[in-house]
């Protein structure tokens, strides 16, 4: 079941829109803000609340980078990977901040702490490279200000 | 010179508000053009001023505007499309986080223009202080009435929504962005029917870029003549143009569009880095073709650039210097495609998967002869009108001029069986 709060967010959205359709993308990423992430159970919920088949939500879900079918760690490190910051030594952030952490791009730590995800540019090439932490631009990094940053998120 | 996209952003990093926006001669345009103007006196003059698309296809925005149909028999919207997700491109943001204002009126006189009742901003997830201040912004416009009901003392209304992307390099591609307004999967739609015929839910849409629709308030306020004075080209305005990579100063210069490759490069970005030698450049995102020493005196516009043979794009230029690797660029660059393509085409998701490996393969140092050929083939493979959008023929571009510029750098990754950057 969605919860009031949930419920009550997603129906906020409903006016904006002439279907209902159309809110399923931001029903899935309120549901992940409660729940972390968009699980079976958080599907159903929603396809049941929207009169949406699940499959096709599913189809919805696993399209976007920005949505988890997959639970994640208290917080989202985001690496850009993209040409600039690959020019400008991205990869020796990514480097650094997946043997720091012990897991893979794509991977969380085995505390739940963090999770490292590529992510495509982010539109700050003229300070690569950049990651972003959980809602939180970083920018001109070099792999040890990258790691001290990470520090800040418990 | 005249800066009139960023000269009221403010410096210290916060949005302008409602009220220094108005300050600044903000809303006037929007009133003369409620006041004084038809829509289609408003389409003319935008149409007079030269202004094309900033989002990278330079289509001329008047003649964009007149394609939605005369008559209204129904819902009809215009969507910004901030959903900024070239590589390499950072000018939209700019405009986004230091001015939401500019960008709403633009929106509005376009939407009057157009005779639209509902508009939207389609904003990349990850922009979350663009977020903040374009909702700020839609907040502060209804409450002055700028927005709503009878905007601004007249008999038009308008809403204007932000809705923000779960993010996906397709959605900037005008026809994905449109299934994904509708919460599907950002695959693109067929052409025609073109979106001014049918868009959004079935109805007449445009699609505009941000930067675009910033330059309407302008043009409104100063004339179509104007606009075109600012230019060094026959495209009218300013630009945002950019640079990235190993040059002295990276960063973001509102120029006279028009302004050469040379002048950016040298004058505002300072040059290469100490003891780097400038090899070539993409001169606007990562899905145009590469330009090296020789195109330096090329002015930037989408003419220009084109028969020098490439594409302005987004303008934003990424920097290849001498201690790069050519082939790790456009692996760098082919991976991003590859991963980014939505898997509609056949062209697009098996030949850009297949390139991608050739290029990574090379760079490990297992090229095999042969391998530039098969690259070359699948640019061909990727050209313009074997797939439903522009991805494809995108990706094609960067790959197929580094075939042409940079060979030598390819062969030498076969011959030697390895990429002769790594050790340096």
């Amino acid at each position: 079941m969605l919860s009031p709060e949930e419920q009550q967010e997603i129906e906020a959205e409903l006016p904006r829109y002439p279907t209902k359709q159309a809110v399923s993308i931001d029903a899935m990423k309120i549901v992940q803000k409660h729940r972390g992430w968009v699980s079976d159970e958080a599907l159903q919920d929603i396809s049941e609340f929207l009169g949406l088949s699940c499959s096709d939500l599913d189809g919805v879900a696993t399209f976007y980078n920005l949505l988890f079918r997959k639970p994640v760690g208290r917080h989202v490190v985001y690496i850009c990977d993209s040409v600039s910051c690959w020019i400008m030594g991205g990869t020796g952030i990514a480097e650094r901040l997946t043997q720091r952490c012990g897991a893979r791009l794509g991977e969380s730590t085995a505390d739940g702490r963090f999770t490292l995800l590529p992510i495509v540019c982010l539109g700050a090439c003229d300070h690569a490279p950049v990651m972003m932490v959980d809602d939180d631009l970083h920018l001109d990094l070099e792999p040890a200000k990258a790691e001290n940053i990470l520090d800040r998120y418990k | 010179m005249e800066t009139p996209l960023t000269q009221n952003i403010p410096r210290d990093g916060q949005p302008l508000d409602r009220k220094g926006y108005e300050g600044a001669g903000g809303y006037q345009a929007l009133r003369k053009v409620l006041r004084s103007m038809t829509p289609a006196e408003v389409v003319e003059e935008v149409k007079t001023s030269n202004l094309r698309g900033r989002g990278g296809a330079g289509f001329p925005t008047g003649m964009k505007w007149s394609f939605m149909p005369k008559e209204v028999t129904g819902p009809r919207y215009l969507v910004a499309n901030a959903d900024e997700m070239e590589p390499g491109t950072f000018k939209d943001r700019f405009l986004l986080e230091g001015n939401p204002h500019q960008l709403l009126e633009g929106m509005m006189i376009a939407a009057y223009a157009m005779q639209v009742n509902v508009a939207y901003v389609f904003l990349r997830g990850e922009y979350k202080r663009a977020a903040q201040a374009i909702s700020q912004g839609i907040a502060e416009a209804y409450a002055a009435q700028y927005l709503g009901k009878e905007i601004a003392g007249s008999s038009y209304s308008l809403d204007i929504y932000l809705h923000l992307s779960a993010g996906r390099y397709m959605c900037g591609e005008e026809t994905g962005l449109l299934n994904a307004l509708e919460g599907k999967r950002a695959n693109p739609r067929a052409k025609p029917p073109f979106p001014p015929v049918s868009g959004l839910w079935g109805k007449p849409t445009t699609v505009n870029n941000v930067e675009t629709l910033c330059n309407v308030p302008h043009i409104i306020a100063n004339g179509a003549a104007w606009f075109k004075g600012l230019s060094r080209s026959k495209d009218g305005g300013t630009k945002l143009y950019g640079a990235s990579g190993k040059v002295q100063r990276p960063g973001l210069w509102e120029l006279p569009m028009g302004t050469t490759i040379r002048e950016i490069l040298e004058e505002h970005a300072g040059g290469m880095r100490e003891g780097l030698r400038f090899r070539g450049l993409l001169p606007g995102g990562a899905s145009t073709d590469f330009l090296t020493e020789e195109h330096l005196d090329v002015p930037m516009d989408f003419t220009e650039v084109q028969k020098a043979g490439s594409r302005m794009g987004t303008g934003t230029m990424i920097v290849l210097d001498d201690r790069t690797c050519p082939v790790g660029m456009v692996w760098n660059l082919e991976h991003f495609f590859a991963q980014e393509s939505c898997g509609w085409c056949t062209p697009c998701w098996s030949g850009l998967g297949w390139a991608e490996r050739i290029l990574s393969a090379m760079e490990a140092g297992r090229g095999e002869p042969g391998d530039i050929e098969k690259l070359a083939f699948q640019t061909k493979f990727l050209a313009p009108g074997n797939t439903f959008c522009a991805l494809a023929p995108g990706a094609a571009e960067p790959l197929q001029s580094a075939l042409k510029y940079f060979r030598d750098d390819f062969e030498q990754h076969i011959r030697e069986k390895r990429c002769p950057w790594r050790s340096m």
